[in-house]
């Protein structure tokens, strides 16, 4: 069902859509209308235009995709679900996520995947294909980040404070050019053969789903960065 | 009577939305309101303003004072101080209409004058040193008169409500210029009053300003040094009276005030290569009572100028774009898109990195 936003609040949209009672639903002019999604479960919607900031905040297992750029706070804590942005996201992309991935094509801003967290049943992924701004994957509990970096091939593709903080899930940078303030409390490796399988998976979807050419994924491409576990005392705020 | 602080909370954070035309093609005012319009989430009608560049072709050469009066003795106050100063070749209230969100609002005059010659050679100051010593006079000693605007070929427009009306409410669609910033206000720590809401001006010079500074008193005490008097009860008018002292007054450039209220880690500056590591010494040791400290995006206005400017951990967002010649700034992308859908670039400038844009060379406005 196709849905045009202007002149609606963004709760206004979510009842609209719940009203359909089809399970899927396409937003039209979407510009700033907030908390699109937010903890809905069970449904497929496409949006054009900008939808507003806490787009799909505590998501619990729908499928979004938005056809331009997204603002903050994408996915704030999500359970599970789907969120594509076809464009670039703002800040605190995917904050405390603990389900579900976040796909965006382009950049992202600041404080991404901060305090991102995992458990037994729910492995969070979010993938950003240019690069992150400062503070990626901060006071990280669990989940995997994957930076790919396109077009910063030649230069570090994070900001500043990478993984401060981290003390669970891991950052992989696809670069060359380790951040050059890497805690020290953190390590940093190349992908072991089974995880390199894992990432010619993520890399393959975020190229078909974005109709991009194909990325080839060579171990030595990737760094894995981690908590340093060698001393489990030091653990408990290891990156700070 | 619109509630005060503390007597209704809606969680929100302030707005802030700047348009910039390279060419100096005319922008009118009412592309400004609708931007700001976009983000009406983020204010609470405790405040909006605009300031407009290029808008008063006809007076280019005279400083423009808007001022506020709490009541006509006030005015009378403040015209005998002006008359005894200036040379005041055009006086009127400024043009409102009414709006119902808009109440209690105060005496609003326009002034546009020229410093007395022989005060000016008397005192051996230059006119803008002259302006801005008067202006801090009025605000400080003339008791219900608050000059808010006193620029050439530039004006403020603010008020107690939301941006939208307070646009409205100054008919701004009458006004065109070739640069606007605007501001919703959510204010947290002080009360929302008519002098409180933004932009905060000097001369030239105006910012709006979306955030908290918890440097605030650092910042006043080092100011007041220097003769610059905060009156206003809110943290961004220490902001502009710090671009005017770091701008106007020791002559630093736009990256260096940057630089200075926006200061670069330590551990970052360790990192620099040597020449930049020395400058950035430099800068923060002399003025490390001038770094802002707590989260803000700004908007400072200038003539022929406009700088977007993030705290260094970029703890507010701000999103920028070009369209042809036009350059937009907002809080949110929202704000831009919806004055103009298609955009060339679209870009989140980092924290502490200044984006300047200025007239195209030759352009006269």
């Amino acid at each position: 069902m196709q849905i045009q936003a202007p002149g609606r609040t963004g709760p206004q949209l979510n009842q609209l859509m719940e009203q359909t009672g089809e399970g899927r639903a396409c937003l039209q002019d979407v510009c700033g209308q907030r908390y699109l999604a937010a903890g809905r479960a069970g449904f497929s919607l496409d949006i054009y235009g900008t939808p507003g900031n806490a787009l799909g905040a505590w998501l619990d297992g729908c499928t979004i995709r938005v056809h331009g750029n997204a603002q903050d706070a994408v996915g704030d804590t999500m359970n599970s679900g789907s969120i594509r942005i076809e464009g670039m996201a703002g800040d605190a992309v995917g904050y405390a996520m603990r389900g579900g991935e976040i796909f965006v094509r382009d950049s992202a801003g600041y404080r991404c995947g901060v305090h991102m967290k995992a458990s037994d049943r729910t492995q969070p992924l979010l993938v950003i294909g240019g690069t992150a701004g400062s503070f990626l994957g901060e006071y990280l509990a669990g989940g995997s980040i994957l930076v790919l970096g396109i077009g910063a091939e030649n230069r570090v593709p994070v900001g500043n404070f990478c993984g401060r903080g981290m003390y669970g899930g891991r950052i992989i940078l696809r670069t060359r050019h380790l951040p050059p303030d890497l805690s020290s409390r953190l390590t940093v490796r190349t992908p072991r053969p089974e995880e390199t399988g894992q990432l010619r998976q993520w890399v393959g979807r975020y190229c078909r789903m974005f109709e991009l050419p194909p990325l080839e994924v060579q171990p030595e491409d990737f760094q894995i960065i981690e908590p340093d576990s060698a001393n489990p005392c030091q653990r408990l705020y290891a990156g700070i | 009577m619109l509630k005060r602080e503390g007597q209704v909370r809606i969680p929100a954070g302030c707005a802030i939305s700047g348009i910039f035309s390279r060419s100096g093609a005319p922008v009118n005012g009412g592309r400004i309101v609708q931007s700001i319009a976009a983000m009406h989430d983020r204010s609470n009608g405790l405040g909006g303003g605009f300031a407009g560049y290029g808008i008063y072709p006809g007076y280019k050469d005279y400083f423009a004072m808007h001022v506020f009066f709490d009541d006509q003795t006030a005015r009378r106050d403040c015209e005998e101080f002006l008359q005894r100063h200036f040379d005041i070749v055009n006086l009127s209230r400024i043009p409102t209409r009414k709006v119902k969100s808009i109440r209690d609002e105060p005496l609003i005059w326009r002034y546009f004058v020229q410093p007395l010659h022989h005060k000016l050679a008397d005192c051996q100051l230059d006119e803008a040193e002259y302006v801005s010593r008067c202006v801090m006079r009025i605000n400080s000693t003339v008791k219900g008169a608050y000059v808010f605007s006193s620029g050439k070929n530039m004006g403020v427009f603010k008020a107690v409500g939301y941006p939208e009306d307070v646009g409205e409410f100054y008919r701004l669609e009458e006004y065109e210029g070739y640069c606007w910033t605007a501001h919703g206000r959510y204010p947290t720590n002080t009360p929302g009053w008519w002098g409180g809401a933004h932009p905060f001006a000097l001369l030239d010079y105006s910012v709006v300003h979306n955030g908290e500074i918890s440097s605030y008193d650092a910042n006043r005490r080092w100011v007041e040094m220097f003769g610059y008097r905060c009156s206003l009860l809110t943290d961004t008018e220490v902001i502009a009276y710090i671009f005017d002292y770091l701008l106007r007054r020791l002559g630093l450039t736009l990256e260096e005030a940057a630089a200075i209220v926006a200061a670069p880690f330590w551990d970052t500056i360790s990192r620099m290569p040597e020449e930049e590591r020395e400058r950035m010494i430099c800068l923060r040791r002399k003025f490390s009572s001038l770094l802002i400290t707590g989260p803000f995006s700004i908007l400072l206005g200038f003539e022929g100028g406009l700088m977007a400017l993030n705290d260094r951990l970029k703890l507010r967002s701000l999103v920028a774009a070009e369209a042809g010649d036009t350059f937009y700034v907002a809080s949110e992308e929202c704000a831009i898109r919806t004055i103009q859908p298609q955009l060339n670039r679209v870009w989140a400038p980092r924290g502490g990195e200044p984006v300047i844009v200025r007239l195209n060379e030759g352009v006269q406005v």
